[in-house]
């Protein structure tokens, strides 16, 4: 099976500072990573290319930085990455960066199985995945923690409240799967090697020329940042340090008392 | 596309065993400033099969009307067949604004229905308002594991549409007297349409225990709990207090808690009266999905924990001294 899996570069949040002077956000020295759910969908799709026999493409939208984020998809087991990259695509929001992403996918050829991430950890919207398989007109199987394949028909354990709804589709389909699905391996030095002597093919905006270019970029936006801000610092609270533990339980029972809460 | 011919505040009530999520009843009420803000009608739109009571609740909270949509097909939530509903409605009713709770589901059907309708989505929203100059609704949603606040508008395009994070809004108290119109209207989805099946469920709680989402007070275990007999005090704690138990990625993924129960970027993100962080650091990630509680209470040994910059009560001490005085004491005071 043909399995292709989008994975976005992002900033690894959990190095994000923010200044204490300017309250504002410190991006330079943070370290790109990729997003770790789309190693997630990564990992599922060479898993199910290890059983099922066929080929793992990757793509990323993104500047030509991205690139290095797609040869450590090689390294991990991806056959083939391709950047899709463009002037003409920045400032894209959800909607015109999966009307993109989808074209790139149709110019790549047919895919059996479309593999994303939950969400980035930078934007946290979770919406490409669902975009590309309505742009594309296919089924979505969406916060999936565990998949199968048996001829043409994915079955999926989709997490819900009380525990997992188990999902049939008919291929093809856009998965969006979560960390729990499994582990991503590590690549070996071996193939670390071999993937940076990789070439990462770029598929620009006149490499789709039925790409309407009024449903891009920011242009093609239909949400449009106003404004951002950093979340104005919280009042440090009440801290409480008795001697022993009984004493803080009751210093604190009194203070939940007080306010009401319990 | 005209945006004067879009009018009204719509919310989607989302259900489950045919009874309204929390999620829609607390939009209702922030969807009725919004409603109120600009002159229009505050409108639920409740999808499934046998769903009075879901009907019933829309009304209590606060719609002026409500839209109904039956049939067999929509027993189970299922992305086409409530995405076709969805567009159906959009395109006869025009509506300028869609609310839907940021729940797994509604996070699957706000994208579908938006890139159908090539309108703009805006994703996990902690803050709606009403733009002054245009009237446009300001979506505001956190980033970068929530460092950064962006505020967002859709001014082009209607409806405009946001999922909204479960637990940030309150719900009204609800007033089963009030009386609103039902408009039914008849829409099937074919079989051939819908391209999911459900086809089974590994049930992980009973359908009577406090779930994450829903739950007013929450009480999550960390690194600190040492072991997953521990979480047994957890649980009594919750059980007392009525809540539901979380854990960080630390315990989940030391194997002592499922990830269902994980709260974070990785798990659930959720927003109760109450947090209790009990053995928990904080690190960023978790702290993205639970910041927006409204009073959160740390339990931890180490003074230099990041959990205690966003504490309101920060304990510094052993939560196996503290939380048994603590449930005893409450124990107490209940009895009395």
């Amino acid at each position: 099976m043909d399995i292709l899996v989008c994975v976005k570069q992002v900033p690894d949040t959990s190095e994000i500072r923010i200044d204490p002077v300017s309250n504002t956000l410190i991006r330079s020295g943070v370290p790109s990573i990729i997003n770790p759910f789309d190693a997630n969908a990564l990992e599922a799709a060479v898993q199910l290319k290890e059983a099922h026999g066929g080929s793992v493409t990757v793509i990323s939208m993104g500047p030509q930085q991205a690139k290095n984020a797609l040869k450590e998809c090689i390294s991990l087991g991806a056959d083939k990455a391709v950047l899709i990259s463009d002037r003409l695509f920045g400032g894209s929001d959800t909607l015109a960066t999966s009307y993109i992403l989808a074209n790139a996918i149709k110019k790549l050829g047919k895919f059996d199985l479309i593999l994303c991430g939950k969400q980035a950890i930078d934007g946290d919207t979770g919406q490409v995945g669902p975009e590309i398989a309505e742009h594309l007109g296919i089924a979505q199987l969406t916060y999936v923690a565990k998949l199968e394949v048996k001829g043409e028909v994915i079955t999926v354990q989709r997490e819900h409240d009380e525990g997992y709804e188990i999902v049939e589709a008919k291929l093809p389909a856009v998965v969006t799967v979560v960390k729990s699905i499994n582990k991503p391996r590590y690549p070996s030095i071996k193939s670390k090697l071999a993937a940076n002597k990789a070439v990462i093919d770029v598929i620009t905006a006149a490499d789709m020329p039925e790409i309407n270019t009024e449903k891009i970029g920011l242009k093609g936006s239909p949400t449009k940042v106003k404004k951002t801000f950093t979340p104005p610092r919280k009042e440090s609270g009440v801290r409480i340090c008795e001697d022993t533990g009984r004493g803080c339980a009751l210093k604190l029972f009194e203070k939940l008392v007080a306010a009401k809460l319990v | 596309m005209n945006i004067a011919d879009y009018k009204n505040v719509w919310v989607f009530i989302e259900n489950e065993h045919g009874e309204a999520k929390n999620v829609g009843l607390e939009l209702l009420n922030q969807g009725r400033i919004l409603a109120e803000g600009n002159k229009e009608k505050l409108i639920g739109v409740v999808i499934g099969n046998e769903v009075d009571a879901a009907v019933k609740a829309a009304i209590a909270y606060g719609a002026d009307e409500v839209i109904l949509v039956e049939g067999e097909e929509y027993k189970d939530y299922n992305t086409d067949g409530y995405a076709n509903v969805m567009v159906k409605l959009v395109e006869k009713f025009k509506p300028s604004v869609i609310l839907i709770g940021a729940s797994n589901n509604g996070r699957d059907l706000g994208p579908r229905i938006s890139a159908r309708l090539a309108t703009g989505l805006t994703a996990d929203c902690t803050g709606l308002g009403i733009n002054e100059e245009t009237g446009d609704i300001a979506w505001t949603r956190p980033a970068f594991g929530g460092n950064l606040m962006a505020t967002i508008l859709c001014s082009n395009t209607r409806p405009q549409i946001g999922t909204v994070r479960p637990g940030v809004f309150k719900k009204a108290q609800p007033d089963t007297t009030r009386s609103a119109s039902i408009i039914k209207e008849e829409i099937r989805t074919p079989a051939e349409i819908i391209r999911t099946k459900v086809v089974g469920f590994i049930k992980a709680m009973d359908e009577s225990a406090v779930k994450l989402e829903e739950a007013e007070i929450i009480v999550s275990g960390g690194r600190g709990m040492g072991k997953p007999e521990n979480f047994a005090l957890l649980n009594e704690f919750a059980d007392l207090l009525g809540g539901a138990v979380g854990a960080s990625r630390a315990a989940v993924d030391a194997g002592w808690m499922p990830p269902l129960q994980q709260v974070g970027q990785t798990g659930k993100t959720v927003g109760p009266k109450i947090y209790f962080a009990c053995g928990i650091s904080g690190a960023i990630q978790h702290l993205a999905g639970m910041s927006s509680s409204d009073v959160i209470v740390a339990i931890n040994k180490d003074p230099e924990a990041p959990i205690f910059d966003v504490a309101d009560y920060g304990v510094v001490g052993d939560l196996f001294e503290v939380i048994p005085v603590l449930i005893e004491e409450i124990r107490k005071s209940k009895a009395s």
